[in-house]
């Protein structure tokens, strides 16, 4: 299974899933399982709520309380909508990136439970992480694979103004 | 403060309207924040820009800040690798500017794909 492409667009705009049956439960259960987290907004979910005015407690107060429903009611529809498609053999732009945020909220919140920092984590034979830091490999490498499938079909020249 | 609360909350709304209308389009992917509201209430006089600044943090993948960078502002593949690397070398980078209004919404949308974003006034 190495080098095999799990997402690839088609003519008509359209995302294969390529996953294996193993793949598609794993996608269905993990959800389900960090939802409660981000409910409860968990202390493990400090990154999917963050700061936006670290020098103003007050503006920072409005920002929060203007803000946290509607990230959290974004994040919920994603990760429903992975889990409803997950199944599906292709999906299309909206559904992709409905998976690419849910691919990044469970990583923001298992990286932050492991503690992932810029050095390579370490474990020592026996540790009872091994298989959550496995999970979110898996998750990351999932994650890149979207990317690369999602960039590709965007143009290299921006449309900003002034852009080169 | 309340007008711009008000104006934030309308452009919230029609973004997350325009964004389906995005997503489903089959052309180059655009920022889809080119409303301009006249910003009723709001201090009309020189006030300095507000500055859209990013941080590292160890769990975004490199790919994925860049490709946040290209659908969100519109920059090419050269430019938003650039910024990210930025991002990554320097911990900070500033990724816009502007009024307040728009940087709290570029905060907002930054927040939305998970990245960590500040807005603080230019000194």
């Amino acid at each position: 299974m190495i080098g095999r492409r799990r997402f690839t667009r088609d003519r008509h705009g359209l995302y294969r899933t390529g996953l294996t049956e193993a793949e598609r439960q794993l996608l269905k259960v993990v959800p389900e399982q960090i939802k409660g987290l981000l409910d409860s907004r968990d202390p493990s979910t400090k990154r999917v709520f963050p700061v936006a005015y670290p020098g103003d407690g007050e503006a920072e107060k409005e920002y929060r309380e203007m803000m946290g429903e509607h990230l959290l009611a974004r994040h919920q529809h994603a990760f429903d909508v992975l889990v409803a498609t997950v199944d599906s053999p292709s999906v299309d732009d909206d559904e992709i990136h409905q998976w690419l945020d849910a691919l990044e909220v469970l990583r923001l919140i298992l990286g932050t439970q492991l503690d992932v920092s810029e050095d390579p984590l370490v474990f020592d034979e026996g540790d009872d992480r091994a298989p959550q830091f496995a999970l979110y490999s898996y998750l990351s490498m999932l994650q890149g694979e979207i990317i690369d499938s999602l960039a590709s079909a965007l143009p290299a020249r921006g449309s900003a103004p002034g852009d080169e | 403060m309340a007008d711009a609360r008000h104006g934030l909350r309308t452009l919230l709304a029609m973004e997350s309207a325009s964004c389906q209308l995005v997503a489903r389009g089959s052309g180059p992917i655009t920022a889809p924040t080119e409303v301009d509201k006249p910003s009723s209430g709001e201090d009309v006089r020189t006030d300095r820009p507000w500055l859209v600044i990013v941080w590292n943090d160890p769990i975004n993948l490199m790919s994925y800040v860049t490709y946040v960078f290209q659908k969100l502002f519109g920059y090419s593949r050269e430019k938003a690798t650039k910024l990210m690397l930025d991002v990554h070398h320097k911990g900070r980078a500033v990724v816009n500017s502007g009024p307040r209004e728009r940087a709290e919404l570029d905060v907002v949308r930054l927040h939305e794909h998970g990245l960590w974003a500040t807005l603080e006034q230019a000194s």
